[in-house]
């Protein structure tokens, strides 16, 4: 069945899109009320900009293992609150993802439970532990698109050469958290302002140590390498040089790094402790400098839900991370209203890259593509409340504030799976 | 006792320590001694007294089985007196170091120490102190002659030659003295050598070798002539070098269904001793293109030439 929404804006252009058996059949200016036909049902975009799906290559999920935090069916109702069509979940949950059935499991129930597409990356290490090697072949075989110990660098050389080494010959991207783990042991980042507030700091070069070293591993082994999130300006020069070598490399950045800063955390707010910890100002904007000019390959929402009891503590003793899913738009429109970033871009770094990183369908809109896209209002303003997210657990690190944009319609393979009404 | 045949003298050193050791000349000569030998061994009276007379010490720093007593068999056979040192009892376990015990059986007199020991460059060290022929049994991850010599010699009287020849070694090189002394012996005499594993399990520069490299079965079998397994020891493949067991048998097990990449006739070897189920299957161990068991004859007869070029230098005889 076909159906048509017409009257939109795209990052570059502007006319309709015409989909069909949850694929795209046209798109552009030629898509019009008249070209479409009476017989196909129509939606209006009234000026909304049509954007493909986010793909979200950062996901935590509690499934399974502590779905009071999050299970892949509340976590897919956030995506698609956020117009996330395609989430990548990490392996971290109990057991941890690192073997062929477990990537079978949460193939399985996310093709029960979740309404937007999902794919799991595999541990490098069993059971994320950093000691040996995972099953990374018949994890790749069982549908696995990457392999990572998720909130875990895995610190041994020698260990992470032979994996890389191994992953390279079946082709698989090695992703990894960049964190010297004997180093970066503070709770936020290592400042005055954490001085000024008597917590212990985790220093930049800490990530910039680890993401130096990795890269010589990846000269010695040519392996497809990813750095999951880099959070500081260092980052982006070596991250600048090693790509200028030539290297198979990339890197990402979650949203909150791009759009908070160390200040932020204010009088200990806890949704506001991060790995890697939010940094300086200055840091913020060299990583806004990194995505502008293609150094930061792609934004990730590092989506990571935790419970109140684990958060609500104080600022040292609380856990890590924020959830970001149903802000991750929102947050990267400000980027598009305050830091000159084009939406052309933004769509780009959200979609298209981690989509061709991971070698996953979609992520750009094209005729015959899959028919995963959102419409988006950037204007749009929203006050983000607990009571209105979909996620299960409430760690955002935006609550009680507006922001200014928003998804307002998110589909996937031509199903409407999701409608903002205000 | 039936007459030997003329044996021309011809190995050019006093001590067989590697591959790398002979020429592309004597190899053919060795293998033709060998032959001989088979024929011998396949013989009711199979005892000759070339050897009578001399002494041949075992000296197995590392535990063996099948090479051990395929030197046992080959020295006494020739008539030598052969004396297999248990260095777990010895002195060794008390501390002596490498050279005090080659010292110590120096002074005896032997004519043949056969030695294996865990250390790369070992043999060598001890033939440089002592003043009979060494063999070298397998020196850590160095060389592995006479299995080399086994090999080839199992290979060549199935196929009459061993240019041209597709190879492909399969399994553990990074580990492997076997590996490396058939990478040698088979590049030296016009064969194309493969190798085949997970990138964890290939030594680094080993394309300098002469030799292929790839990191699956189905292109690294594609058309080979003979597809020689590697032992993979078990605690390698728990996740330091390989993932697991069952992973490493799905990837690079040799099952039936694998073995059809190669040449309907293929060779399969293997040297011994088999993880069955990890890296062969026993559908194919025990198959028709297996010879397994050959190389194992092949091995006292390879040892027996051996033995006998090396009696034949004139050095301490």
């Amino acid at each position: 069945m076909k159906k048509a929404w017409l009257n939109a804006k795209f990052a570059t252009g502007e006319g309709g899109l015409l989909i069909e058996h949850g694929r795209v059949l046209a798109i552009g200016n030629d898509v019009t009320r008249d070209s479409v036909g009476s017989l196909t049902p129509i939606v209006d975009c009234a000026g909304k900009v049509i954007l493909p799906g986010i793909v979200d290559a950062r996901v935590f999920t509690g499934e399974p293992g502590t779905d009071y935090r999050e299970t892949l069916a509340t976590a897919s109702d956030a995506a698609a609150a956020g117009g996330v069509t395609t989430m990548i979940v990490m392996p971290n949950t109990e057991p941890a993802i690192d073997d062929a059935a477990m990537v079978d499991y949460i193939l399985r129930r996310a093709r029960d439970t979740a309404k937007v597409r999902v794919y799991p990356m595999g541990t490098i290490t069993k059971g994320a532990k950093g000691e040996l090697i995972s099953e990374i072949g018949l994890m790749k075989s069982a549908g696995a698109v990457a392999i990572t110990d998720g909130v875990r660098s895995v610190a041994n050389a020698n260990i992470l050469r032979r994996a890389m080494m191994y992953a390279k010959d079946f082709d698989m991207l090695v992703v990894q958290h960049v964190e010297e783990p004997t180093l970066a042991t503070g709770v936020m980042n290592n400042s005055e302002a954490s001085t000024r507030l008597g917590l212990s700091g985790s220093h930049a070069m800490a990530e910039v140590m680890m993401l130096e070293r990795d890269l010589r591993l990846v000269e010695m082994t040519k392996c497809k390498y990813h750095a999951s999130q880099i959070s500081c300006a260092e980052s982006v020069e070596v991250m600048r040089r090693a790509k200028q070598k030539g290297l198979p490399v990339s890197c990402g950045v979650s949203i909150h790094h791009l759009v908070l800063n160390e200040n932020d955390i204010g009088a200990y707010r806890t949704f506001f402790k991060l790995s890697p910890p939010l940094r300086s100002e200055d840091d913020r904007r060299a990583l806004v400098a990194g995505l502008a000019d293609g150094t930061i390959d792609i934004i990730v929402s590092g989506h990571n839900p935790q419970s109140e009891d684990t958060k609500r503590l104080p600022f040292a003793e609380a856990a890590f991370g924020a959830t970001g899913l149903e802000t991750l738009m929102s947050a990267a429109l400000s980027l598009f209203h305050n830091d000159n970033i084009s939406l052309q871009k933004l769509s780009q770094a959200m979609s298209e890259a981690p989509a061709q990183l991971l070698g996953l369908e979609g992520g750009k809109l094209k005729i015959g593509g899959a028919a995963d896209f959102i419409a988006v209002d950037p204007n749009r303003s929203w006050l983000v409340e607990p009571s209105s997210l979909y996620s299960r657990s409430k760690n955002s690190p935006f609550e009680h504030r507006t922001l200014e944009g928003r998804v307002i319609e998110t589909v996937v393979a031509g199903t409407v799976i999701f409608n903002y009404r205000a | 006792m039936t007459k030997l045949p003329e044996r021309p003298v011809f190995l050019k050193s006093a001590h067989l320590l590697g591959v790398s050791d002979l020429s592309p000349l004597e190899i053919p000569k060795l293998l033709d001694l060998a032959d001989i030998y088979v024929e011998v061994n396949r013989n009711a009276d199979k005892r000759h007294a070339i050897l009578s007379g001399l002494t041949q010490v075992n000296l197995f720093f590392e535990p063996s089985t099948r090479t051990q007593s395929s030197f046992e068999i080959a020295g006494k056979r020739l008539g030598a007196d052969v004396m297999n040192m248990a260095v777990s009892t010895s002195s060794v376990s008390k501390g002596e170091t490498l050279l005090d015990t080659a010292m110590t059986i120096n002074a005896m007199h032997p004519d043949f120490l056969v030695v294996r020991h865990q250390a790369s460059g070992a043999v060598e060290l001890l033939a440089q102190k002592v003043s009979c022929a060494v063999i070298n049994a397998g020196d850590g991850q160095h060389e592995h002659p006479t299995q080399a010599l086994l090999d080839a010699l199992t290979i060549r009287r199935h196929f009459g030659r061993l240019e041209g020849l597709e190879i492909a070694i399969c399994g553990d090189v990074f580990h492997s003295r076997v590996a490396r002394s058939n990478i040698h012996m088979l590049t030296k005499m016009g064969a194309h050598v493969r190798v085949v594993g997970p990138s964890t399990l290939l030594p680094s520069g080993i394309d300098k070798f002469g030799c292929t490299v790839f990191h699956n079965m189905k292109d690294g079998l594609a058309g080979a002539d003979v597809v020689m397994m590697l032992r993979l020891q078990l605690e390698r493949m728990s996740g330091t070098f390989v993932p697991s067991q069952r992973e490493y048998y799905h990837f690079y097990g040799l099952t039936e269904e694998k073995l059809k990449y190669a040449k309907p006739k293929a060779l399969v070897m293997h040297p011994g001793p088999m993880n069955r189920g990890v890296e062969i299957d026993s559908s194919v161990a025990d198959g028709a293109q297996s010879v397994i068991r050959e190389q194992v004859e092949m091995g006292v007869a390879v040892r027996m030439a051996v033995l006998d070029a090396l009696s034949r230098k004139g050095h301490n005889a």
